[in-house]
């Protein structure tokens, strides 16, 4: 198992003056830009040490957001290109539905993969509800804008032979001719999220990276279906680098100092409300049949993440949400949980939110590397052996990307 | 209202329309807004005493399918030529309320062969202010249960007009349709939000006579761009009707089809 080390780059101290939402809406003034100074350098820091460490980096975006002050990821690993040496660089991602320009998006995956001498992940999402507030997007359609979009990046990064031109329903170009052209070739791995098994069916015949945020038990039904739709379509078994989840960690040296941290990290999963009514759903975001099934049952989405009122440590370890311990029983809840759904490749771990200052971020991160990631690395997800031959006929682009 | 299927089905250039049907007469064509149109109303029912009334389910809206292709309101004024040319139906008025409004509006920009006189109920789908100027007010930056308080005068009659948004005891095919309108007219007025730059200047083209009937307490569009609208068309009139918000012809149907049949038979 291979482990990234995220962060939303939050401004939690901003959480004490708003009112109301704390993304889409709350003024800008609440944003010290000296202490947005300070949080971001903060940050980075603690990549760099993570990039030390042994962990890969994982960074986002949101607009509007105090909860995440990275309105591009793709400018925050521009930074960690240069500034690390052995990490992984994740970015995941990149909310094509919402750029109005992918051709820029793929100029700058090349560039940083470039810089960084090949160790871009090219991740790419639908990007949450409330973005559309900003992008301007539509939510209409979303997908079908989405699925140009990756289309045409997939071609322009492996594209080599001068500039082609791109006539779609969405994105026009006369002239695409990037440069450079990406380091690793014939592209980055491609990485895309996914809640439910009808995305992960579609990442499979891809062949790319499957990843999940906090998905809990939903998370075992998906990888599932990756699985067995990766055997359909390639023929052989899914690598054993192709299933991801996110969900928040930390650790310490006794019991005390773990709960301790989960408080502070805690207030991060708690604060409410986050995003204003009119943003969780706009109309045409989720296909009509699950719009239907939420008003005829009354919901207005997963709450606490689908755990009990004031979960428990373990409650939320179980859950998936919140992987929390001193080193023995975090492998432990890591392990089980890996274990459950049937295996991750790579764990995703939003490892400082909220009120965890620096110095207990560097100590659980530190105590972390030493402790747990050299056993998490020996775990494998058991993977049969690809056959010689492919039952079934890999397309071109997923040939390119295997 | 909104979540009923229309009785009658009809062929526009290939595509089934559902479609309602009623009354004999100088023929109306009636554009629905943008939350659909409902077979019982009271307003349609009250045309219908004096007009053939047409009032079709938009394409995406309804039950009338979305064909490929269609994703603008330019789209849909061409969709609704090929009916009124397939219908035969010679020189008919136009009748069309908020978004049904603006593509009616779009429709009388484009020649008077076809059409004999245009009313427009609350229309959307012009720019009158500046750039920092909201002209419609962001409906898609609302909920599901702020409709009666935005679109009625009365919001306590918007709530009951609207199945006291009760959707748990709903059949599972009218939610339906009340989630496609939903999500169709975010396809089609997103952005510019529910209206086309280009309109405005347009609107000196209709030749039509012209009747602006307007909820005096509309909330989305108010009165004053009401009156901006019928100031840029050449032959406007302009009547604002009390205790009616930006449904009014559904919160005050005999009001509204007083003034629409006093002006269609003029």
């Amino acid at each position: 198992m291979e482990v990234w080390q995220f962060n939303e780059q939050s401004m939690h101290y901003a959480w004490d003056t708003i009112q109301g939402p704390t993304k889409v809406t709350p003024p800008n003034r609440h944003c010290d830009p000296v202490v947005a100074h300070k949080l971001y350098n903060r940050y980075l820091d603690e990549w760099l040490l993570g990039d030390e460490l042994g962990f890969n980096i994982f960074v986002n975006e949101h607009h509007a957001s105090s909860n995440c002050m990275s309105t591009s990821c793709t400018l925050t690993l521009s930074i960690l290109a240069r500034q690390t040496r052995n990490a992984r660089l994740l970015a995941l991602g990149c909310p094509i539905a919402n750029r109005t320009d992918p051709y820029r998006v793929a100029e700058e995956f090349a560039m940083i993969d470039v810089i960084s001498g090949g160790r871009l992940e090219m991740g790419l999402v639908k990007a949450s509800p409330f973005e559309l507030a900003m992008s301007n997007q539509s939510p209409a359609r979303i997908m079908d804008r989405y699925w140009e979009a990756h289309d045409f990046i997939v071609k322009a990064m492996t594209h080599q032979d001068g500039p082609f031109t791109w006539q779609g329903e969405f994105f026009q170009y006369r002239n695409v001719n990037v440069w450079p052209r990406p380091y690793q070739q014939p592209m980055p791995p491609m990485w895309i999220t996914a809640s439910g098994p009808a995305t992960g069916k579609k990442i499979a015949q891809l062949g790319y990276v499957c990843a999940t945020f906090f998905n809990g038990a939903g998370t075992k039904i998906l990888f599932d279906a990756y699985k067995e739709e990766y055997r359909k379509t390639h023929g052989f078994e899914a690598p054993a680098n192709r299933l991801a989840y996110l969900g928040m960690m930390v650790t310490g040296h006794n019991e005390a100092q773990v709960a301790e941290r989960v408080v502070k990290m805690k207030k991060y999963l708690d604060i409410q409300p986050r995003t204003p009514p009119a943003w969780i759903n706009p109309p045409g975001y989720e296909p009509v049949e699950g719009n239907v099934k939420a008003l005829k049952m009354g919901k207005k989405g997963r709450l606490n993440f689908g755990l009990p009122i004031n979960p428990t440590i373990q409650e939320m370890a179980d859950g998936g949400i919140f992987f929390a311990g001193t080193p023995d029983r975090l492998y432990e809840q890591i392990k089980t949980f890996s274990d459950r759904v049937g295996g991750i490749d790579h764990l995703l771990v939003l490892s400082q939110a909220a009120d965890l200052s620096h110095e207990e971020t560097v100590d659980s991160l530190t105590l972390f590397a030493k402790e747990v990631l050299p056993r998490l690395k020996e775990l494998k997800r058991p993977v049969e052996t690809p056959p010689l031959q492919a039952a079934a006929p890999a397309g071109k682009l997923t040939e390119a990307v295997l | 209202m909104f979540i009923s299927p229309l009785p009658d089905r009809i062929d526009v250039a290939g595509h089934s329309v559902e479609c309602l049907m009623a009354g004999e007469g100088p023929p109306v064509l009636f554009l629905h807004p943008g939350h659909g149109v409902e077979p019982t109303d009271p307003y349609l029912a009250a045309l219908a005493r004096h007009h053939r009334v047409i009032a079709p389910s938009h394409p995406g809206f309804g039950g009338t399918a979305l064909p490929e292709g269609i994703t603008t309101v330019d789209d849909l004024t061409y969709f609704y030529l090929d009916l009124i040319e397939g219908l035969g139906l010679g020189k008919v008025a136009l009748v069309g309320a908020s978004f049904g409004g603006w593509i009616a509006a779009e429709l009388a920009t484009m020649g008077t062969e076809l059409f004999s006189k245009l009313v427009l109920l609350d229309p959307v789908g012009v720019k009158f202010g500046g750039r920092e100027t909201v002209d419609i007010y962001d409906i898609f930056a609302t909920t599901i249960d702020q409709i009666p308080e935005l679109f009625f005068s009365d919001p306590a009659f918007g709530k009951q007009a609207l199945g006291n948004l009760d959707f748990i005891n709903m059949s599972e095919a009218s939610i339906e349709r009340f989630a496609r309108n939903r999500e169709s007219l975010v396809l089609f007025g997103w952005s510019p939000p529910l209206y086309n730059p280009k309109l405005r200047q347009r609107l000196a083209r209709i030749k039509l006579p012209t009747l602006l009937l307007w909820g005096e307490d509309d909330r989305i569009v108010p009165t004053s761009y009401g009156q901006s609208y019928a100031a840029a068309i050449p032959d406007a009139k302009f009547e604002a009707i009390p205790n009616s918000g930006h449904y009014g012809y559904i919160e005050q149907p005999g009001a509204f089809a007083d003034r629409t049949i006093a002006f269609l038979s003029a």
